[in-house]
């Protein structure tokens, strides 16, 4: 089961019209794509995919699965929104609501164990080896877990757990956390248990309907063996402009333990029927990342382009991500953004800036372009500026 | 949109021989080209944008590679339950042998087209790489009262191409009046592209009567021989195409697709040109990359010099190595400080440490499928 309603509410412009998980990322994928593709490396062909905010563009990318090999007679993937029940109709009120509302497809399937995953992260893994160790454990609950560095584990929510691996206490974003390992919002229930957790859960009306909150507090205090799976590798939340940009730069960086090139292990997503790329002569590009439908006439650095972007002439791109569609016009230059599909930014303006070239440090941040945003020929964008595309009043009769 | 239902057929291995070089392993239709497709790529995109939705594919031999790339025609949204792909092997009779002509490949499959309850049928083949609409093409058909309706393109014949050239020569009102094969003309003339149309109900006319007379050829035995018997309509073609029959023909056509204008009509946004996805990654550009003037597919790395080159999926250029003028098919390895100039590498090749090779534009060198340089 696959969390796929999140607003994003701190990525601001890109999610103002598509959820998280449909978030361009990498040249060619979707954020959800990395989550899917593990379920289908991992063996798992039956997904649910839940969504509420802003559902269109994900409904439209996910389709009948067929991109990831989830197009099944048995099986496959299957997109849950909320929806009317003969006794009212409630909107998804948290994570465990969402799977609460949802208990009858899972029992369709009747499953011994059940995957809960977040739409919002990247990274690879192996949710056969993480269930191996559930059962091993003879757990209730198995809940990934990542050492991060002391001094960030109060961003996180955190695991106390014995050297076994028995998870005795959560805090969410303690302040003086008692170990590093953070939760990475996947966690493997036994489902018998987890559907009584659930249906207890739903009778008590303070409850936030969470997991984290309040599902794991409960199996916790219950006394249920709940333990944590050390994830080794490459894992980021990509919950923020700045952790996005991070998370597509980390592409481009040798040194990131985060291999797209495994064949045994692909992230697979729906592709654009596009030509290759063409770099112009006296364009230049290095470190960067292309993929099909580019065009390229001017200078490109550090940089990510998606499905069919053109750069024109003299026009230069460094440390930035622009996704499909949009053009940079001739001598235009973009530094440190994020340009969201369908842009445009005309001729000789101006995006972001260096840090090196802005003097007020506190000023400086990565400028985003929202959707189909029209930058005018020589107009200046601040760092750390945020636009969004504001439609123009039709003419109407 | 085409006006009325219309049957695709394509032949898939008719010049085989004129590119032996990369068509041993393969057949005419799987030859890798433009980074990403393969050549009956366009004949199916063009048919499937014109509004076709039943394709046959006529194979021959060596068609594995190509059965591979087509599946079951999803990519091509030619995967339906009421016609779509069909792919069409060589349906032999104890007796006969292995078809000579198009007009005995379509004896051999005349129950496929029989079944069809299209009304036309346009028969093509994939030698030729171009974006092109039949929609106007069925509709002067019908308009004319035509009996066949031919396609060409005015162009100059140069020496290397009258090997495998069929010209028209046309009356005032645009109907066929003499066909010329392979002749030794060296000027602009009217090139056919061996796009042709015609009702079902003349096609089974023409096959039934290529059985009982013996006539294997479609171009001899039916534009030919019948070209003032028949009303036999020119349809000129004005756009980008390029006729692969030789090595040479090849090259250029690889090499004309980095030029922008050529790029823009080839692929223009409304009408895509499919091809068989390879859940790809991007492609990387190392620190020291140096590309100018080149068309690269997702999968590629290059971390040394490109210019003006094709590269392929999956392809591997190493630091230092300058590729120059070449064609890269999928998965070549450019190992560090090689040095490339007109050459086209096929599938897998690996090309070891500090090595040079060099063609020449008439002339490129071609290193076959999986070798080791």
């Amino acid at each position: 089961m696959l969390l796929a309603g999140g607003q994003g509410s701190r990525l601001y412009s890109l999610t103002r019209r598509l959820a998280k998980p449909a978030v361009p990322f990498g040249g060619k994928y979707r954020i959800i794509d990395f989550p899917l593709s593990n379920c289908v490396n991992s063996g798992i062909d039956t997904v649910g995919v839940l969504t509420q905010y802003q559902p269109l563009i994900l409904n439209e990318y996910i389709g009948n699965g067929q991109p990831w090999d989830l197009d099944r007679i048995n099986g496959g993937v299957f997109v849950l929104p909320p929806y009317q029940k003969s006794s009212g109709s409630d909107w998804y009120t948290g994570t465990a609501n969402a799977i609460y509302q949802n208990i009858s497809f899972i029992e369709r399937y009747d499953p011994e164990y059940v995957v809960i995953l977040s739409g919002d992260h990247i990274y690879k893994m192996d949710y056969s080896k993480m269930l191996a160790y559930h059962k091993e454990k003879e757990a209730t609950a198995t809940i990934a877990v990542l050492q991060v560095p002391m001094e960030e584990a109060s961003r996180f929510g955190i695991m106390n757990a014995y050297p076994d691996g028995k998870i005795y206490e959560f805090e969410e974003k303690p302040k003086n956390p008692k170990s590093n390992l953070a939760s990475m919002g996947i966690y493997i229930f036994t489902w018998s248990k987890l559907r009584k957790y659930l249906e207890d859960d739903e009778q008590d009306p303070i409850s936030q309907k969470d997991f984290g909150k309040n599902i794991i507090p409960a199996m916790l205090s219950a006394g249920e063996s709940l333990v944590a799976y050390p994830f080794e590798g490459y894992w980021k939340d990509v919950g923020t402009i700045d952790s996005l940009w991070e998370a597509n730069m980390d592409l481009l960086d040798p040194r990131v333990p985060l291999s797209l090139y495994d064949p045994l292990w692909k992230i697979y997503a729906r592709n654009p029927v596009m030509a290759p790329h063409y770099v112009a002569s006296g364009a230049s590009v290095q470190n960067a990342m292309i993929t099909e439908g580019c065009v390229v006439e001017g200078l490109i650095d550090f940089s990510i382009l998606f499905a069919g972007v053109t750069v024109e002439k003299g026009a230069v791109v460094r440390d930035s991500i622009v996704m499909p569609g949009s053009v940079i016009k001739a001598g235009a230059v973009v530094e440190y953004s994020i340009v969201a599909e369908n842009c445009v930014v005309g001729e000789g303006a101006r995006v972001g800036a260096r840090p090196e070239d802005t003097p007020d440090k506190d000023a400086w941040g990565v400028t985003v372009l929202g959707e189909s945003v029209q930058i005018e020929p020589g107009q200046i964008v601040p760092p750390k500026a945020m636009l969004e595309y504001t439609p123009k009043e039709d003419s109407k009769c | 949109m085409l006006a009325e239902k219309t049957l695709g057929i394509v032949f898939s291995d008719m010049h085989d021989h004129m590119l032996s070089e990369i068509t041993e392993p393969r057949t005419m239709g799987s030859v890798p080209f433009g980074g990403r497709y393969r050549l009956i790529d366009f004949i199916l995109s063009n048919m499937v944008n014109s509004g076709i939705s039943d394709v046959g594919v006529v194979t021959k031999s060596n068609y594995q590679s190509l059965m591979d790339h087509l599946g079951t025609g999803r990519e091509w949204d030619l995967s339906r339950k009421r016609g779509g792909l069909c792919i069409l092997p060589p349906f032999g009779h104890a007796a006969a042998g292995i078809y000579r002509g198009r007009l005995e490949a379509l004896a051999g499959v005349i129950d496929y087209i029989r079944h069809s309850d299209a009304k036309y049928v346009l028969i093509g083949d994939c030698d030729v790489v171009v974006n092109i609409d039949f929609t106007d093409v069925l509709r002067t058909h019908i308009e004319n009262n035509a009996d066949l309706t031919v396609v060409y393109k005015r162009e100059m014949i140069s020496g290397d191409q009258t090997m495998d050239t069929t010209v028209l020569r046309l009356d005032e009102n645009s109907f066929v009046n003499e066909v010329l094969i392979h002749p030794n003309i060296h000027e602009e003339d009217n090139v056919y592209l061996n796009f042709c149309i015609m009702s079902k109900e003349m096609m089974e006319k023409l096959i039934n009567e290529g059985i009982s007379r013996s006539i294997y050829s479609f171009k001899q035995g039916v534009l030919q021989a019948k070209c003032n018997k028949l009303r036999i309509l020119g349809w000129q073609y004005k756009g980008f195409s390029a006729k692969i029959n030789c090595i040479r023909s090849y090259y250029r056509a690889n090499m004309q697709l980095l030029d922008m204008k050529v790029r823009s009509e080839l692929f223009p946004r409304e009408r895509p040109i499919y091809t068989k996805v390879r859940d790809e990654v991007p492609a990387k550009y190392g620190l020291k990359s140096d590309v100018s003037g080149s068309m690269v597919a997702d999968g590629a790395i290059i971390e040394g010099t490109l210019e003006n080159s094709i590269v392929f999926r999956g392809v591997h250029v190493g630091r230092g190595a300058v590729v120059k003028n070449c064609i890269l098919m999928q998965e070549t390895m450019v190992s560090e400080n090689v040095k490339l100039d007109h050459v086209i590498t096929d599938k897998n090749v690996v090309i070891r440490a500090d090595r040079t090779l060099v063609g020449y534009e008439t002339y490129p060198l071609v290193i076959a499928k999986n070798s080791i340089v």
